[in-house]
């Protein structure tokens, strides 16, 4: 019997382990490919499944953003470091008031389909993206040219009432012309002057000739655009690959390597493992059990890649709910918050504490805009909050998931028990629902109010948060000094002088405090040994053309 | 045995509808709107958010949609996601997978569990019998997603036998660790009930009569004793079947794998319905067939047992 046992044992345990090894997926591929020349590599990016079918105006979350970033350039590039504008697609971008804008277009650039880049490729793709019944999400960001309102309608009843929004007027902008082949102008509704860096952002792709004879949706599953990587295929919940287009002409974003394979996971730990057996290539950021005691230093050492993003947290104060209308209350609670010690302890100095309602690394970051109102004072936060004759409690309301909870309520901790007054975090289901919450003005105490940069602009980081009626006015704020001032900035032609009226203006939100700013994220992120460099820009994506294998 | 099966048959039409119909209820009235959280940190505009209201029926009565949706479906149109991406393609990529994972995990089962639990039930007590014990003990504490984080850990990462995760075609040589994580507690019930099972049986009236006929030892085990144990076991085995079927959410994630488990949780989350539902009523398909398999395989193993 016992014979027969160990005979019996050991034809399904050898049978098992030759399986497991000619299981073992040819992963051993990647590496031969990459040791032998640099030109023919595949790489693997973590990714995740897109929400959208990746046109350039309908593509503003991360999972399609990488790719749309690949398969398409912008008149404007933008410098991986600071996001510090410069002519890619463009030759000359000119203008005497920022209201009125003369571009010109290089020579050369050409479509995956071999087709050339003229001016209406640019004007005709955003006047697809500006029409309202096209439905492109990233719609609004055409709104400051002229005739905007005429293609785009709102609901005049809220999407949840019967009413549809009325079918716009006009199907194209009239502030947009073209005057030749490689030559168009565009007027705004009113002088601008971040404008000019505005439309390095992905949404203002152009789109071939193509994309006008077909149905969208059809285009959308080949897409056809004019980067430096062409769409191969898309495959759900797996992977989305695309190979070098060699006829890209700029040295700058021009790719080295031959293949991409943005893989798509399920979750970000399994996406960390491979990336330590160096099966996974790069991931923009690190899931929080890797960042946990700065365990990822150990595990990757010099494979570790770091950015400055463009992007900040806050909290905002809803306008809506009166008992929190006093600002030494304000004041108060946001000295309340010890952000030091949040960084380092729950944040695992990934994040830093932020000192102004803008991030380091953005042209016009002045430190200290908040002053003391942002440095963490026990002694004085009591006074202020007595001075108040606050009595009642504060609640943090956030999606709980995505490593969001743990620093709020950390931050709720610290309000407590400096202040001695109740507070406690609120979770909402999820992002989704939380979202919704705030856009109908249902919050009941104190909102996560993050933001990230669309593109490299002091301005994008007040207009959007401050001006009455922004898309992400949060706090639901109106302070008609505060718009006047923008406004004047938004309009003046040179832009040294408008970033000193931005700067004034981050200034002024420091009494009223619409927003307590919390702190601010540190890009981490990692590359596997199979590449030589690769960079990680500050909008949190790999930078293509730096990658070396 | 033939008016069995058709009146088990029969019985599956109430239960589907039922069931869907409850399903495709329960997603929709879940509050949130899936479109809400489609555009980051700011709200999305009022065009895009109308018009995929229009498209996808979210403005008619439930129950219009219902009919509709189930229209649909017998008719094999499993119609597409809010990113318009085909249902059916995506639940066609997925299926298999998890299938090939649901029949590893089964056949390790059988092959360690049952070789485990019948030369415990055979022997009785001794080192083996304690060896088997403490070991099944251990792998039903622990939870699954610890086995296969620690599995990927050490086989993956360090020791580098296999690959971390699972790749896009996952092949069966492949699935056999994922196989085992996710069969592991299975696994060890399997063996528990063969050894308690056999060692139950060992004694019976049957078994003493086929040795004192003379049959060799072999068959008396093989044939006789076996396939009288195996009667509670394939219970458990059919049902386990069934509910792997369903997808492993917590083994898929860990590695990485592209099963019907993560497509469910993933779409959950994301509120989207259609996936939702249609999923769960292929499951519900398939776990009907699979208790009916299992009861008409009783019916083979013990003449006793007689379906009218």
């Amino acid at each position: 019997m016992r014979r027969r046992t160990a005979a019996a044992a050991a034809i399904p345990l050898s049978l098992a382990l030759a399986l497991t090894a000619c299981g073992s997926k040819s992963g051993g591929d990647n590496n031969a490919n990459s040791t032998s020349k640099s030109s023919d590599a595949t790489i693997s990016i973590y990714g995740t499944n897109p929400q959208t079918n990746m046109l350039p105006a309908n593509t503003t979350e991360a999972g399609g953003a990488k790719v749309v970033e690949a398969m398409y350039s912008a008149l404007v590039g933008l410098k991986p470091e600071d996001a510090t504008p410069y002519n890619l697609v463009a030759e000359s971008i000119t203008t005497t008031d920022t209201k009125v804008y003369n571009i010109k277009l290089k020579k050369g650039w050409k479509f995956h389909d071999g087709t050339e880049v003229k001016a209406h490729n640019f004007v005709d793709a955003w006047n697809f993206a500006a029409y309202g019944p096209n439905t492109q999400l990233a719609a609004d960001f055409f709104s400051q040219i002229e005739g905007f309102d005429d293609v785009y309608t709102k609901d005049p009843d809220g999407t949840d009432g019967p009413q549809k929004p009325p079918t716009p007027k006009a199907k194209t902008m009239s502030g947009l012309k073209v005057l030749g082949d490689y030559e168009f102008q565009a007027t705004l509704k009113a002088p601008f002057s971040v404008w000019s860096a505005k439309i390095g952002y992905r949404v203002f792709a152009p789109l071939p000739d193509k994309f006008f004879t077909m149905d969208p949706a059809d285009f959308a599953k080949n897409p056809i655009g004019n980067g430096p990587l062409k769409f191969v295929s898309y495959t759900p919940n797996q992977s989305i690959k695309l190979t070098r287009f060699d006829d890209y002409p700029d040295p700058t974003k021009k790719v080295k390597f031959k293949d991409l394979e943005v893989r798509i996971y399920s979750t970000q730990e399994a996406a960390y493992k491979d990336l330590l057996s160096n099966k996974l290539d790069f991931m923009e950021a690190l899931p929080p059990s890797a960042k946990a005691g700065g365990k990822y230093k150990q595990d990757l050492g010099d494979q570790v890649l770091s950015a400055n993003l463009q992007g900040i947290s806050g909290l905002s104060i809803p306008e809506y709910l009166p008992e929190f209308k006093n600002t030494d209350l304000r004041h108060a609670l946001s000295m309340a918050i010890n952000r030091d010690q949040i960084s380092k302890t729950v944040l695992n100095d990934g994040y830093v504490p932020a000192d102004g309602w803008v991030p380091n690394g953005v042209k016009g970051y002045e430190p200290g805009a908040c002053g003391d109102f942002c440095k963490y004072d026990p002694t004085k936060a009591k006074e202020l909050l007595a001075r108040s004759g606050f009595t009642g409690k504060v609640t943090i309301t956030s999606n709980a998931d995505g490593g969001r909870k743990e620093p709020l309520e950390a931050a709720c901790n610290s309000i407590k028990n400096t202040l001695s007054i109740d507070c406690t975090f609120v979770p909402a289901t999820d992002f989704g629902q939380f979202r919704q919450m705030i856009t109908a003005g249902k919050l009941t105490g104190l909102g996560r109010s993050d933001w990230s940069a669309d593109y490299p602009s002091i301005e994008n980081f007040l207009n959007p948060i401050f001006r009455t009626g922004g898309s992400s006015n949060d706090a639901k704020w109106s302070n008609p000094e505060f718009d006047a001032l923008m406004a004047k900035a938004d309009s003046t032609a040179n832009p040294d002088d408008a970033i000193k009226l931005y700067q004034q203006a981050n200034r002024m939100l420091a009494e009223p405090m619409p927003k307590i700013p919390t702190w601010v994220e540190k890009g981490v992120g990692a590359r596997s040994k199979n590449l030589k460099s690769a960079v990680l820009n500050c909008r949190r994506l790999l930078e293509y053309s730096t990658v070396e294998v | 045995m033939g008016r069995y099966v058709l009146r088990r048959l029969l019985q599956f039409v109430p239960v589907f509808l039922g069931t869907t119909f409850l399903v495709y209820v329960l997603v929709w009235t879940v509050p949130g709107d899936p479109f809400a959280g489609m555009c980051g940190d700011r709200a999305c505009p009022d065009e895009f958010v109308t018009a995929m209201r229009t498209k996808f029926g979210l403005d008619q009565s439930v129950f219009v949609q219902y009919f509709q949706y189930l229209g649909r479906f017998l008719s094999g149109d499993f119609g597409q996601t809010y990113d318009n991406l085909s249902i059916g393609e995506q639940i066609g990529t997925a299926y298999p997978t998890t299938l090939r994972l649901a029949i590893t995990a089964v056949a390790i089962q059988i092959v360690i569990g049952g070789v485990a639990g019948v030369l415990t039930g055979l022997r009785g007590r001794g080192y083996l019998d304690n060896l088997v014990l403490v070991g099944t003990l251990c792998l039903i504490s622990l939870p699954v997603f610890v086995t296969g984080s620690i599995l990927q850990l050490v086989l993956g990462v360090d020791l580098g036998i296999i690959d971390p995760t699972v790749s896009a075609d996952a092949s069966w040589g492949e699935l056999i660790v994922p196989g085992f994580v996710v069969g592991s507690v299975s696994m060890a019930y399997v063996t528990r009930l063969t050894r308690a099972s056999i060692s139950e049986n060992r004694r019976a009236d049957f078994v003493r009569t086929a040795i004192a006929k003379g049959q060799p030892r072999r068959r008396v085990v093989g044939v006789h004793l076996l396939r009288n144990s195996a009667i509670p076991v394939i219970t458990f085995l059919g049902t386990d079947l069934g509910s792997l079927m369903g997808g492993a959410i917590v083994t898929e994630g860990v590695f990485n794998i592209n099963g019907i488990g993560g497509l469910i949780f993933r779409n959950v989350a994301e509120k989207e319905g259609y996936m939702v539902t249609t999923i769960v009523t292929l499951l519900v398909l398939v776990y009907l067939i699979m208790s009916l398999i299992v009861d008409l395989l009783y019916a083979v193993l013990d003449p006793r047992i007689r379906y009218d």
